[in-house]
């Protein structure tokens, strides 16, 4: 072949997207202008440019092993973040190419070799030409000795990919075309029916996909070939079809005919894996119902079993989906290794992550990798027989042990919709018993231990947080909302919300959420007051919010209250009063060891009440929601909620708060109201001899009366409770509602799309339930662009707050309402003027104080209050989508961290 | 705020309104001076040859004490400028406490230096005297106005103020109306009380000038260095400079977090006690004042106070001791302290060079910050300093950074979490970062009768539970079977037949 014609039709190099491709060539090769032509700048990184980076001289050989030090180190984070990686540098040590194969096995990328073989000569003439390559021809010559002796080891030194490219012409020509890597199956974007272990369950496949809406196609010996898909549909199978079962030849002959016709997918299962083996003769330990499968087979004809034969051992150990966001492996797969090429993730893959031990019944012990799953992609997978499929962090296991009798389960995606089918009968013995790991789920412990983990994937509670999960590992933390962006949370920040979190809060798994702090209306400019309603009616009218709901704002503390509809969904969906002892389910009433069914906690997540106090509330709330029918309320079509989520304010302010009180309020109250009447009386006696005091004396009456004023406005919200009696709450909003069971689509709801009148409905309905308990929330609409509907709005605020009220909140009626400039506000308060000393003091209402107040700045506060808003409805918003509790608890520890900002406290 | 002194004639003091003249303000005029808090007026309700009374009358500006004044050098209040809502709802205005002190220290300077050129003899002599302070702050109680101002030849009356009328059940509040009669050099008398009032009122977050020391050596002259309760003044008068006040971001953070829940920062921010720093300048001071007379102990701290049992060892000690020796015992190199407080065993640690690598994990910014300074970290010799690590982490979350040690140690920590948690610390700690060596120590319950401490009353305010040795043994073993480790359960201390040993000390081992 010519010159010419190696050029004009130029070898195509096919390289994955997903590689490290080691250049291999002598100084002058043409490495650098063949990478140049052939890859983006920034995927080539040049060994003569790393001299530079750290001699600034390219061609410093002493500064090469820092160079290649950098040079890998940027190689290594490249290829974690799953980027093509071009390395340009001569390679031709076998030494060199050897920490450059062992980079890209960590990264669990392919290797690939480039091989620039250039006759010396010409390499020679071209460094000639270049002034700073001083060095001499006998480098050049030692490099193409060198390159010749590796050429026939590269495939051995485990480049899985090696293209040579012989004389300059070639290199000249060379195209490189990438491909996907064969587990790149993101194009395929479903719907899917994800089938669990089958093990040659013929019978219970066919049925599973009947129930499923497939249409069974059968041969003349009417053996089912293939099934056809309802609409737009694709089954995909995680492996482990063959073994133990009573059909394995059954199995493969209907999912391969669905994967030739294209109606299905399929990764192999460690037992394909060893099957594959023992029919190539290979010496395998027939065990684990192999035997059964060889005997199946066996009465097959050769060419069905090279079929099968061919058909597993062609079969990808894992397939990335639907753009990215579901990963099908057999035995699951972290996240560092989707998408991902090597000997481990294939091993991953079939036979999942072990600690190297084994438990009591001989069998290995699994790490939980599922727990420390932060990853965005389902994963969806088998191989672990469970009783009941169980949602960890994203991760399902499919495997519900048809085989032994258990069933045979499909997920519908992306619907996460579970679909099972009963075992016929119970075909092969289990080694161990599938309730095992049941007893490890009502252990109520986390992971990892040989008892509780050595075949499940650990119990849903088990879905234990990570450090890493809330504090940021820099600076910041970011975390994404729907409705108002990027939320960052510091880190000083952070450091406290952990402090109080782990040391005072309840268990983040009933602690859905955490409620905003709320900005106040804009300062007023009428004399004598800091706040006014016509403030909060001209900001909605300028946010184009024509409907508001004026709220009294009741004056007690902040309380989130979680209700369970029974005990059992308590216990079932947030872990709430542990265990029996016995380590049975505990029945299904009363048996919470007499915890509540349900939670109640404040703003910054600690219990309200003590445990019995809890309990008794949760009790006479959950009797209260049944009489007014919330559960139906806030169920979804002819599903009842199973449990209920409110946003509360409980009263009086001294049932919580009477410590601070003590040591506060009323401290100050009597100090003032003995000191400011001796002065009094001692002015009053100079004044008395004709002396002259000025208006000190005035000013000591006035202040008198603001101590008093102070007085009676604390005491207003405060009364004696005991145990229930005289104590009130008052729900405003139904935050969200679900169902005990998680794994129903969708297993729950929230609603801050619902207006606020549906909310207060639900909350008069609890009020005529139990009218001692539950106080009412009045409120007043009103349309901000009627002036005589805004008046009637101002005179509603003068009358609460005349009569002692705190004040009132102004929502859009709509609830969640989005304006040009993003969320609006979803509350502001305006708080009465003589509940306002309790914030500013008593003496706040004096003229000169009050000027002074008014130069008080809202910017942070109302940022902040959107912020929190977005990180809670964030928060309700995964539960909604049933996220896993990480996802959820990172949004709910934010809003804390949040709450921890530098604010003024008095807004 | 307001404060009273009347003198009644008697033989060192013919003419009562010569009172006017030791005070160098006049009985006919109401005078003002501007202090640093506001505006001190001075004034007589009455001026009589018999009797004359001078009043005091402070007129604090609430706005500007939580604002603090520029350029004053004077930080009443936790820096930062937003503070907490504590601050905005004040009784600085209404009660006599430092506030008071420092405008009397700046309105009668020459009287309470004694002197008085045109009545020297009345300056120097015991006066017929009645001071009145109508709202007095007083830690500690009404019996303590007594106990200071009593051996000062004052006949003392202290009634306490109730906190609300309205509300009976919520006591008294922490004021007292003094009314003190005595026969006194009005200069004594002055310096009594600018000593003494802020001495009662101890509030914590309010700084004076930085020369308080040498204040308190001069006003203290004649008197203090003979008081009974010369420890507990000196202490609490200086406590006010060097006040604990948050200053870290993570600190003021915390303190915000207990503002948004209506809880006091210290019922949060507590997983150390508070320091008190005393530099060597104020210990030579405070030993120069009282007479190298010990401190007395008024007030218990918040820390185990029952655990200095008589004994060769305290149990703190003893407890380390043991814990030291399992770890040898278990020929650990690697050691993680979990919840290291202040790091008393770190120091233990660091001693024995066999453990190499020694972590101290804690979920307080506070204490660790704490236990860097006990442990003088900046002051480490480099190979000391390099087998040590501070690192803030929480128990109930997993934690990677804590896998891979040979032992870890949670000495007296599992009390102090809500045992709704527990399971979480086991499964972090036993689960996750699961060394070969775990040594757990918590009180036996079932000793805190030796301590004088009745049914449910637990040795630490931030104690959840206390463990019987059964309830201990039931705990340790359910961890131990499921997580493949073997425990062996001992104690620590005193045994004693019937309650075994105070504190109870269980070694997990796989």
């Amino acid at each position: 072949m010519s010159e010419e014609t190696a050029e004009a039709v130029g070898k195509m190099l096919e390289i994955p997207r997903v590689a490290l491709v080691v250049l291999v060539g002598a100084s002058g090769s043409g490495k650098s202008t063949f990478a140049a032509r052939c890859f983006a700048p920034t995927q080539v990184l040049s060994s003569d440019h790393y001299r530079g980076v750290v001699a600034d001289d390219e061609n410093d050989q002493t500064a090469s092993t820092d160079a290649f030090e950098a040079l890998h180190h940027v190689v290594g984070i490249r290829l974690r973040r799953g980027l093509l990686t071009v390395v340009d540098a001569t390679n031709v040590q076998e030494h060199a190419r050897a920490s450059l194969v062992k980079l890209a096995r960590e990264h669990d990328v392919l290797p690939v070799a480039v091989v620039l073989d250039v006759p010396a000569a010409e390499c020679v003439r071209r460094n000639e030409s270049r002034p700073d390559r001083d060095f001499g021809a006998h480098v050049v010559t030692r490099h193409a000795a060198a390159l010749r002796r590796s050429l026939p080891r590269l495939q051995r030194e485990g480049f899985r990919i090696v293209h040579v490219l012989r004389g300059a012409g070639e290199v000249a020509a060379a195209h490189v075309r990438f491909t996907r890597m064969l587990n790149d199956h993101r194009e395929l974007t479903g719907p899917f029916d994800v089938v669990g272990d089958v093990h040659g369950c013929r019978g219970e496949l066919e049925t599973l996909l009947t129930t499923l809406g497939y249409a069974l196609r059968r041969d003349d010996e009417g053996r089912a070939v293939g099934a056809t898909p309802p609409a737009g549909r694709t089954a995909v199978f995680v492996g482990d079809l063959v073994d133990r079962g009573p059909d394995t030849p059954g199995v493969l002959r209907l999912v391969m005919g669905m994967v030739a016709a294209g109606e299905a997918l399929c990764v192999p299962g460690n037992h394909e894996n060893k099957l594959i083996r023992a029919l190539r003769g290979r010496n395998v330990k027939v065990s684990h119902g192999l035997a059964e499968s060889l005997e199946q087979l066996g009465r097959e004809t050769p060419e069905f079993r090279a079929e099968a034969e061919a058909f597993m051992d062609g079969l990808v150990s894992h397939l990335v989906l639907d753009e990215g966001r579901l990963v099908v492996s057999h035995a699951g797969l972290k996240e560092a290794y989707h998408g991902r090429a090597s000997g481990r993730v294939r091993s991953f893959a079939l036979y999942g992550d072990t600690t190297g031990e084994t438990d009591e019944y001989g069998l290995p012990v699994r790490y939980p990798w599922a727990q420390e799953y932060r990853g965005r992609a389902m994963v969806l997978y088998g191989h672990t027989p469970t009783a009941t499929p169980e949602w960890v962090n994203n991760t399902l296991c499919l495997d519900t042990g048809c085989v032994f009798g258990g069933a045979l389960t499909a997920l519908r995606y992306p619907e996460r919709e579970i679909v099972s089918v009963p075992a016929e009968r119970e075909w092969y013995a289990p080694v161990r018993p599938l309730a095992a790991d049941q007893e490890a789920l009502a252990g109520g412990f986390a992971l990892p231990s040989p008892a509780s983990h050595g075949q499940g994937a650990g119990p849903r509670h088990g879905d234990g947080l990570e450090l890493t999960d809330v504090l940021p590992d820099g600076p910041v933390r970011v975390l994404e909302t729907a409705h108002h962006g990027r939320v960052s949370v510091r880190a000083e920040n952070a450091a406290a919300a952990l402090e109080v979190m782990s040391r005072f809060a309840i268990d983040p798994r009933p602690l859905l959420y955490l409620p905003p702090t709320m900005a106040p209306c804009a300062t007023s400019t009428l004399p004598d007051v800091l706040e006014h309603p016509a403030e909060a009616f001209a900001a909605y009218a300028d946010d184009g919010v024509v409907d508001v709901v004026c709220e009294e704002k009741h004056m007690g503390s902040r309380a989130v209250v979680l209700l369970c509809r029974t005990p059992e969904v308590a216990r079932r969906r947030f872990g709430l009063g542990g265990v029996p002892d016995d380590g049975t389910d505990g029945g299904t009433d009363g048996a919470l060891n007499g915890a509540a069914a349900g939670a109640v906690w404040t703003r910054t997540g600690r219990a309200f009440l003590d445990d019995a106090l809890t309990a008794a509330l949760v009790d006479r709330l959950r009797a209260a929601a049944d009489a007014a029918g919330l559960w139906t309320a806030a169920g979804a079509g002819d599903d009842a909620a199973d449990w209920v989520l409110l946003d509360c304010e409980v009263m009086p302010w001294s049932a919580k708060a009477v410590e601070l009180l003590r040591r506060q309020y009323a401290a100050v109250g009597a100090a003032g109201r003995a000191a400011l009447p001796a002065a009094r009386d001692v002015l009053g006696s100079v004044a008395a001899r004709g002396i002259d005091v000025g208006d000190l004396l005035a000013r000591t009456q006035a202040r008198r009366t603001d101590v008093d004023a102070f007085t009676a406005a604390y005491r207003r919200y405060c009364w004696p409770t005991d145990g229930l009696s005289g104590l009130r709450v008052a729900p405003f909003q139904v935050l969200a509602a679900g169902l005990a069971d998680e794994t129903a689509a969708p297993p729950a709801r929230a609603f801050h799309t619902r207006d606020h009148l549906w909310h207060l409905g639900i909350a008069d309905a609890l009020v005529a339930a139990d009218p001692g308990l539950v106080a009412p929330t009045r409120r007043l609409v009103v349309r901000t662009d009627d002036a005589t509907s805004v008046a009637a709005g101002v005179a509603w605020w003068e009358e609460l707050t005349g009569a002692g009220g705190e004040g009132m909140v102004v929502k859009p009626v709509a609830n969640l309402v989005r304006g040009p400039k993003g969320i609006v506000q979803p509350g502001v308060k305006v708080r009465g003027r003589e509940y306002l000393r309790i914030i500013y003091g008593p003496e706040y209402t004096e003229p000169a104080n009050l000027d002074r107040l008014r130069r008080r700045s809202l910017g942070h506060k109302r940022s902040l209050a959107l912020r929190e808003y977005a990180l809670g409805l964030e928060a309700l918003e995964r539960t909604a989508r049933g996220e896993p509790l990480w996802r959820v608890h990172e949004c709910v520890f934010a809003v804390l961290a949040c709450e921890s900002e530098p604010v003024d406290p008095r807004l | 705020m307001l404060l009273t002194i009347t003198a009644s004639a008697n033989e060192a003091l013919s003419d009562a309104t010569d009172l006017g003249y030791l005070l160098h303000k006049h009985p006919g005029r109401a005078q003002s001076f501007g202090v640093a808090s506001g505006t001190a007026h001075v004034v007589y309700p009455d001026a009589g040859p018999a009797r004359c009374t001078a009043a005091l009358v402070l007129e604090v500006d609430p706005v500007a004490l939580v604002r603090g004044r520029p350029g004053s050098g004077r930080r009443r209040s936790a820096p930062g400028g937003d503070g907490t809502l504590a601050q905005y709802v004040n009784d600085r205005p209404y009660a006599a406490g430092s506030l008071l002190a420092v405008a009397l220290g700046q309105v009668f300077r020459t009287a309470l230096a004694g002197r008085c050129d045109l009545r020297p003899d009345a300056a120097a002599a015991p006066l017929a005297l009645e001071v009145t302070v109508p709202v007095v702050p007083c830690r500690g109680g009404a019996d303590l106005a007594e106990r200071l101002f009593a051996p000062l030849g004052w006949a003392v009356e202290a009634d306490p103020l109730p906190l609300d009328e309205e509300f009976p059940e919520w006591g008294d509040s922490r004021y007292v109306a003094l009314r003190l009669t005595g026969t006194v050099r009005l200069a004594e008398a002055l310096n009594h009380l600018y000593v003494l009032l802020p001495v009662l009122d101890d509030a914590k977050h309010y700084w004076v000038a930085a020369d308080e020391v040498d204040k308190l050596v001069r006003a203290g002259a004649g008197w203090l260095a003979t008081h009974p309760e010369r420890g507990l003044v000196t202490r609490r008068y200086l406590r006010r400079r060097h006040a604990f006040v948050r200053t870290a971001l993570q600190q003021l953070a915390i303190e915000r977090l207990a503002d948004a829940d209506d809880t006091d920062v210290d019922d949060v921010d507590n997983a150390v006690p508070v320091e008190e720093v005393t530099s060597a300048e104020e210990m030579t001071a405070s030993e120069n004042v009282t007479a190298g007379e010990g401190a007395t102990t008024e007030d218990g701290t918040a820390g185990e106070a029952p655990d200095t049992e008589p004994g060769p060892l305290p149990l703190a000690k003893q407890r380390i001791a043991a814990v030291v020796d399992a770890l040898r015992t278990a020929g650990a190199s690697s050691v993680l302290d979990l919840g290291c407080g202040e790091g008393a065993l770190l120091a233990a640690l660091l001693a024995d060079r066999s453990f190499t690598r020694v972590v101290g994990a804690d979920v307080s910014y506070r204490a660790l910050q704490v236990a860097a300074r006990r442990l003088r970290l900046d002051r480490m010799p480099e190979r000391t300093r390099d087998r040590l690590e501070l690192v803030q982490t929480a128990l109930t979350y997993r934690d990677a950074r804590l896998a891979g040690f040979d032992a870890a140690v949670l000495m007296e920590v599992v009390e102090h979490v809500d045992p709704p948690r527990l399971p979480a610390l086991e499964a972090a700690v036993f689960g996750a970062a699961r060394p070969r060596t775990v040594v757990v120590t918590t009180p036996n319950v079932e000793w805190n009768v030796r301590y004088g401490l009745g049914p449910g009353n637990l040795r630490h305010r931030d104690h959840r539970f206390e463990w019987t040795r059964e309830e201990f043994r039931a705990w340790a073993d359910g961890v131990a079977q499921r997580h493949g480790y073997a425990v062996t359960v001992t104690g620590i201390g005193q045994d004693d037949e019937e309650l075994g040993r105070p504190t109870q000390l269980g070694v997990f081992a796989r």
